[in-house]
């Protein structure tokens, strides 16, 4: 069993179909891309493998054993173990780098300020942040924002660690700075990755296999090499970039 | 003709319906939301670790957004309050107990009210666009996961730090409303300061005071929950923030003026 699955998940929001009948099997230190046209259940797909939404039908196991089971206190401690890099980084306006990146620290930890402080410099030195921790979110760069989110992603050292579209809105020098950092920590932590993308290029670059979600479930899965010689009309037309993603 | 007539009439009144039959599903859907937020909010209290130092700042904070507007409008309704007074009684010749109505009206409900409208104005709105913020920008979606709780994290600070500031707001609000009062009384009706003083102590009760206070931490709790709510189930971007603003400053006001006549009917009985 893989480190996440997903088996027969379908998700509703009133009438409206998201997922239906949904099987994705994620492996241990993997790092695994999830594409798909807009509102097709990307992010529906991370809400749910957090615990935030819960599946209408089906099972999610993370580490074999089923959210959807689990008390809130589980699904809680299970967070400790999921870190997640959001799209505009998601920074607390009112708190500085130093305190976003402790915020789960403190939240899950009993650590006193001088082990948090500690935690909070090394993760920041590792995404390539040394000495920013008295700034505010605003006085950041969106390049920046999206690697203090990193280093509060990483913070709690998760088993997984999930990307929103962590590309979007860069210009090209950060878009290959945060694609060096996903595989850097790849490389560093042995985490398992999960990024959602529309970026094909940052995509290839950092993943090792590819799972295209379209008419409510994963349509595709394989590895990035098999998606560039597939010849399912879907897949091609997607990473061609031929295709309209509100159709996907 | 008249075949024609009949039917945009059935129209007119169809699409009547069919709008007031949404507003009603809203209103209710809007009900039921702040009354669950009510009660998430109570356990929370109880349930989550308490964090005294969001407490501290979000006191901090509405005691910087009001503090001064409710100081202006305190004085000036006073003023305000005992010159009306002043032409009406002085009709009957009664000018000399104009010192006491303005006691009783300020402590018993222009206090409280207009402080918390002044409330739900500057701080509402504030609640509701920062948390509005934050659901655009997956801050709240971050907090939860990184294993907090929301609610416990943004709303019962809010609805805590409401709840203290209100009544205390409103008592600064008496005594500068009673404190304006008095500078035109003085005046209009020719009486002395103690005398003004002496009346509003004789004549304004013990409960009269708790009257005015209790109902400010009713509509504190009423401004911070509907903030919140409003706040927490943004959608559609910036223009969702503005939209969430605006409902629940009127809201809230439409609250205060409607749960006042009911509160004091029940502080009456207490």
């Amino acid at each position: 069993m893989g480190i996440v699955e997903f088996k027969n998940v379908s998700k509703f929001f009133g009438d409206k179909k998201v997922l239906e009948d949904a099987d994705l099997s994620i492996e241990k230190g993997e790092t695994i891309t999830i594409m798909g046209g807009s509102g097709k259940g990307k992010t529906v797909f991370l809400k749910l493998l957090l615990g935030v939404l819960k599946a209408d039908k089906g099972h999610i196991y993370f580490h074999g054993k089923d959210i959807g089971e689990m008390k809130e206190k589980n699904v809680v401690s299970m967070r400790r173990h999921i870190g997640m890099l959001f799209q505009g980084a998601a920074l607390f306006d009112s708190l500085s780098v130093a305190e976003n990146v402790a915020y789960p620290l403190r939240e899950h930890f009993d650590y006193d300020d001088n082990a948090i402080a500690k935690i909070v410099t090394e993760k920041l030195g590792l995404v390539g942040m040394p000495g920013v921790e008295e700034l505010m979110p605003a006085e950041l760069s969106g390049g920046m924002k999206k690697r203090v989110g990193l280093a509060r992603a990483i913070a709690t050292d998760p088993d997984i660690i999930l990307y929103d579209e962590p590309t979007t809105g860069l210009d090209p020098a950060n878009t290959k700075r945060i694609c060096n950092l996903i595989l850097e920590l790849q490389h560093k932590l042995k985490v398992t990755s999960i990024v959602v993308t529309h970026d094909m290029e940052s995509a290839f670059r950092v993943t090792d296999r590819i799972a295209m979600l379209s008419n409510y479930k994963f349509e595709f899965v394989g590895t990035k090499e098999e998606a560039k010689n597939s010849s399912i009309p879907l897949v091609k037309h997607f990473i061609n970039g031929d295709m309209d993603t509100n159709d996907g | 003709m008249n075949g024609t007539k009949v039917v945009n009439s059935a129209e007119k009144l169809g699409g009547f319906v069919y709008t007031m039959d949404k507003r009603l599903v809203s209103f209710m859907n809007d009900l039921g939301g702040v009354t669950i937020l009510s009660f998430k909010t109570f356990i929370g209290v109880f349930k989550y670790r308490f964090d005294f130092k969001e407490l501290v700042r979000q006191f901090s904070i509405i005691g910087n957004r009001s503090l001064s507007i409710v100081s202006l409008i305190a004085i000036f309704t006073g003023m305000v309050i005992a010159l009306q007074l002043s032409i009406g009684l002085g009709r009957y010749g009664l000018k000399l107990n104009v010192g006491q109505l303005v006691g009783i009206a300020i402590f018993r409900e222009l206090g409280p009210v207009l402080t918390c409208l002044m409330v739900a104005a500057r701080v509402g709105s504030g609640i509701a666009a920062e948390l509005g913020s934050m659901v655009v920008t997956e801050q709240v979606l971050a907090i939860e996961a990184m294993g907090a709780n929301p609610i416990n994290r943004l709303v019962v600070p809010r609805v805590i730090a409401t709840i203290i500031a209100c009544p205390l707001l409103t008592v600064l609000a008496d005594l500068i409303g009673c404190f304006g009062g008095m500078l035109v009384t003085v005046k209009e009706a020719s009486v002395t300061t103690q005398f003004y003083i002496d009346q509003i102590r004789t004549t304004v009760l013990v409960e009269d005071f708790v009257s005015g206070v209790s109902k400010s931490v009713f509509f504190g709790f009423f401004i911070a929950i509907i903030a919140c709510y409003e706040g927490l189930k943004t959608s559609g971007g910036t223009e969702g923030v503005g939209q969430a603003t605006t409902k629940a400053v009127v809201y809230a006001s439409i609250v205060i003026f409607i749960s006042d006549f009911f509160l004091t009917k029940l502080l009456l009985y207490i």
